[in-house]
């Protein structure tokens, strides 16, 4: 075995680990968000219960992602000090820029989440949620800022230094907003927000199959709605990413379809790539250059084939071309699955009992997001091997050369070890915690005709402290932030 | 050497010191968590002190790892990669510490593990940091290109080693008189003897490093900053000596012990990084160290991270504020069981 590859190995185990969670902590940050503000509104027990019920699942899979992505930031310089070393002057700007503007927000604000709803008011406790949910939207943009800047890179000149070559910033916006940031930030985004909202349209489809029937009625129609807009999003973002990969990394869209010779670029469906014959063998969608036409609006513009670059110049092909036919094939689930939930939500919308079945189908709905996802960020990041950084520096000159094997080996073992330990844990906590459900405090819970006889008095004296808190919040409010 | 090549190196130790003092006192916390924490109560106290805050003072250490990488890439790269095993320990601990404190209030089934990975994993770091900024005082062999070229023991010299426990000392003195601000009862009396006794500790480790440094490692220092480094020095023993006057107090005094001990933090750092410049990592022999001029990032990147950081800093300044002031108080036991 050698470093490069046990590098890659680690750098891969970790980051896919970590992406396990952060997809769900910007997926289901929306949902505590739209589900507080809900309960906010209506001031309703039953949906406070709800929106806690949701800050306690978003809690939990946050921190594993928190502590997981620290991993990530110390990885550069421990695994990879000559990548570091090169792209520095750019690459280091995004990372900090993601823990000053992105990490103290989402951390701060996660603060008053866990330990703040008796603490704060409703309304600074709302507020907070759409603050978590934002600091983890912008700590996206610019850790795919960074991701984007390796697969287009812009904005900087080589300059040659005694110890090797390294990137300069020239233009920092240029960088930032390089080709693929944009197109890269939108569907990856989206892709996110798919999954909180399959994860939601399972929770739904289990309490309606075991638990709270009302809970779960209205879980899937919260989860339905955001996987509609997200999911009719979707449509014009993967477009637009495919544009961008067809104009600025032609050898990632030769292998995503494993075309060899220049030409109209078709589209499989499902297939085989034999690499050692250069040859095809897939189910083709029958539109002859829809790919072109997809990616230029013509069907017969030429791309080139995977033989107009050097031999050392071009991704694995079968990897590549599979994780892309996998992603599409997903999202067709994906579509699909929506459909089921939105016949389910019409039949409950008719009185008529789900099906069971279906319902069934759904609670594994975030597989196929999840499928997507991860089979997606193996297109964009085997798609631009042999590169580290695209046509500037290959991953193979990238490692620390003062880590060696044996420790590589320590550390992957101990990284399998542990995480596979706090895996149990989390599972263990989520998956009961999923099926209980909303939790309605107090009251509710107590003898009903206690509730009942005092309801009426309870309600005036509701009305009456709440005015007094207002006066009195009045009163200190000039002295006060707020 | 450049305004903004000074300004960075400037930053770089105010972040550092920054998280020094906040990480400082929830890895502190974590240390001491099984001496302070005998009984249940007890411990759900202690985690409720830090549990609104660790995650964002956390974040202090990514943005120094950030900042550095940004504004020096080499000394990141070569510390990073150099520190190896040692990294990956902290970051271990980190982790396991992390989902430990989340995770302990909704898994009782798993308690005692939990528990004992919450003290690890803070005792790693704690003890860790300290260690790798020894390295970096003494000056760590390197080749040409920057690459560490020894082996993860010879990190554990005496020098190296005596910091790693001055350190260690300085979190768990931050710990204490954190605990002291937060608790009540018996558990305050505990906090406050033991930080009386990390204060002990960390001056007189503070005297032992300092002797080791200045009359065995012949590390050469520049004259620029020699008024800088008594400067830096006096604040850590005024720390000490403020503790010690503030610690009389008993409850009054707790909160002005937590910033006479944080003061002790801002004079570790300051007296570092005094001793490095105009080099940010010593390299052995000297003549290899990475200077600021030679590593600092082009003048283009260094003003874009000042924009951001400008930005950055204001924005987490508030929210901090806020946050503090939210969860401001002494917890009770029945606030601790609250979630």
């Amino acid at each position: 075995m050698d470093a490069v590859l046990l590098s890659r190995l680690q750098f891969a185990l970790t980051v896919s680990y970590h992406f396990l969670f952060v997809p769900l902590s910007v997926g289901l940050g929306l949902i505590v968000a739209l589900t507080q503000t809900h309960a906010y509104k209506t001031g309703n027990a039953k949906d406070e219960a709800t929106a806690h019920f949701w800050v306690k699942v978003f809690t939990t899979t946050f921190v594993v992602g928190v502590a997981t992505g620290i991993t990530m930031e110390f990885s550069f310089g421990t695994n990879w000090a000559d990548y570091s070393r090169f792209v520095g002057d750019i690459f280091g700007a995004p990372l900090a820029a993601e823990a000053l503007l992105a990490f103290f927000l989402e951390s701060s604000f996660l603060g008053v989440l866990l330990f703040g709803r008796k603490k704060v008011s409703k309304k600074f406790y709302t507020v907070s949620a759409w603050l978590v949910w934002a600091g983890s939207m912008l700590s996206a943009l610019w850790i795919l800022i960074a991701n984007s800047w390796m697969q287009t890179p812009a904005g900087f000149e080589v300059e040659q230094t005694a110890t090797g070559a390294k990137a300069v910033l020239t233009n920092f916006a240029q960088a930032a907003l390089n080709p693929s940031t944009i197109p890269h930030y939108l569907h990856t985004v989206d892709a996110l927000l798919i999954l909180g909202a399959f994860v939601t349209i399972a929770v739904g489809a289990y309490h309606l199959l075991h638990g709270d029937k009302q809970f779960g009625r209205s879980t899937l129609r919260t989860g339905t709605v955001v996987a509609i807009v997200t999911i009719i999003l979707m449509v014009p973002f993967a477009h637009i990413q495919a544009v961008e990969v067809g104009s600025e990394n032609p050898e990632k869209l030769a292998a995503m379809e494993a075309q060899y010779e220049d030409g109209p670029v078709g589209m499989s469906i499902v297939g085989s790539v034999d690499e050692q014959n250069q040859q095809l063998n897939a189910l083709e969608v029958p539109i002859p250059g829809i790919t072109s036409w997809l990616a230029t609006g013509d069907s017969s513009t030429s791309f080139q084939g995977l033989n107009s670059f050097g031999e050392d110049d071009t991704p694995p092909v079968t990897m590549t071309y599979q994780s892309y036919h996998l992603m599409v094939l997903a999202f067709g689930g994906i579509v699909l699955w929506l459909i089921f939930a939105l016949v389910q939500l019409s039949r409950l919308k008719k009185g008529r009992e789900p099906q069971r079945g279906i319902l069934k189908a759904l609670m594994w709905a975030p597989l196929l997001p999840y499928v997507a996802i991860f089979s997606g960020w193996v297109v964009a990041e085997v798609g631009r091997q042999p590169w580290i950084v695209y046509h500037q520096l290959r991953t193979a000159d990238a490692i620390s050369q003062s880590v060696g094997v044996p420790e590589l080996l320590i550390t992957i073992v101990l990284f399998i070890v542990i995480y596979a330990l706090i895996a149990v844990i989390f599972l263990k906590i989520l998956i009961p915690m999923l099926k209980k459900g909303p939790v309605v405090e107090e009251a509710t819970a107590g003898d009903v005709k206690a509730v009942t006889g005092k309801a009426a008095k309870a309600h005036t004296d509701a009305k009456t402290t709440g005015v007094k808190a207002s006066v009195a919040r009045k009163a200190t409010s000039s002295g006060e932030e707020e | 050497m450049t305004f903004l090549q000074l300004l960075w190196f400037i930053l770089i130790c105010v972040v550092i010191t920054v998280y020094f003092v906040l990480d400082g006192f929830d890895l502190g916390v974590g240390v001491m968590y099984p001496f302070l924490g005998k009984t249940e109560e007890d411990k759900a106290v202690l985690r409720r002190s830090i549990g609104p805050v660790w995650d964002a003072n956390e974040v202090w250490l990514l943005t120094a790892g950030g900042a550095l990488f940004a504004a020096f890439p080499p000394a990141y790269a070569t510390t990073f990669s150099g520190f190896y095993l040692a990294i990956m320990l902290v970051l271990f601990g980190l982790i396991v510490r992390a989902v430990a404190v989340e995770f302990r209030g909704k898994a009782p089934q798993y308690a005692k593990l939990l528990d004992a990975l919450f003290v690890v994993g803070s005792f790693l770091p704690a003890l860790l940091f300290g260690v790798a900024v020894g390295n970096v005082l003494v000056g760590i062999p390197m080749n040409a290109n920057g690459d560490y070229t020894g082996t993860f023991f010879q990190l554990l010299g005496l020098f190296p080693l005596v910091c790693g426990l001055l350190g260690l000392a300085q979190f768990i003195l931050q710990g204490c008189s954190w605990a002291a601000v937060k608790t009540t009862g018996a558990l305050h009396e505990r906090a406050e003897k033991m930080r009386k006794n990390a204060q002990i500790a960390v001056l007189v480790l503070f005297v032992v490093a300092s002797i080791l440094f200045l009359g065995f490692e012949n590390v050469p220092m520049s004259s620029d900053t020699s008024a800088l480094r008594i400067l830096f020095a006096a604040v850590v023993v005024l720390g000490v000596l403020l503790g010690f006057v503030f610690d009389g107090r008993k409850e009054r005094g707790d909160l002005s012990t937590f910033i006479s001990s944080s003061v002790i933090c801002l004079g570790l750092t300051g007296l570092t990084f005094a001793s490095l410049f105009p080099n940010i990592v010593n390299g052995k022999p000297f003549s290899s160290s990475l200077t600021i001029v030679g590593s600092a990032a082009s003048e283009n990147a260094l003003f874009a991270m000042t924009v951001i950081t400008l930005i950055g800093l204001t924005l987490t300044i508030i929210y901090q504020v806020i946050i503090y002031r939210t969860f401001a108080g002494k917890i009770t036991p029945k606030e601790a069981q609250e979630y």
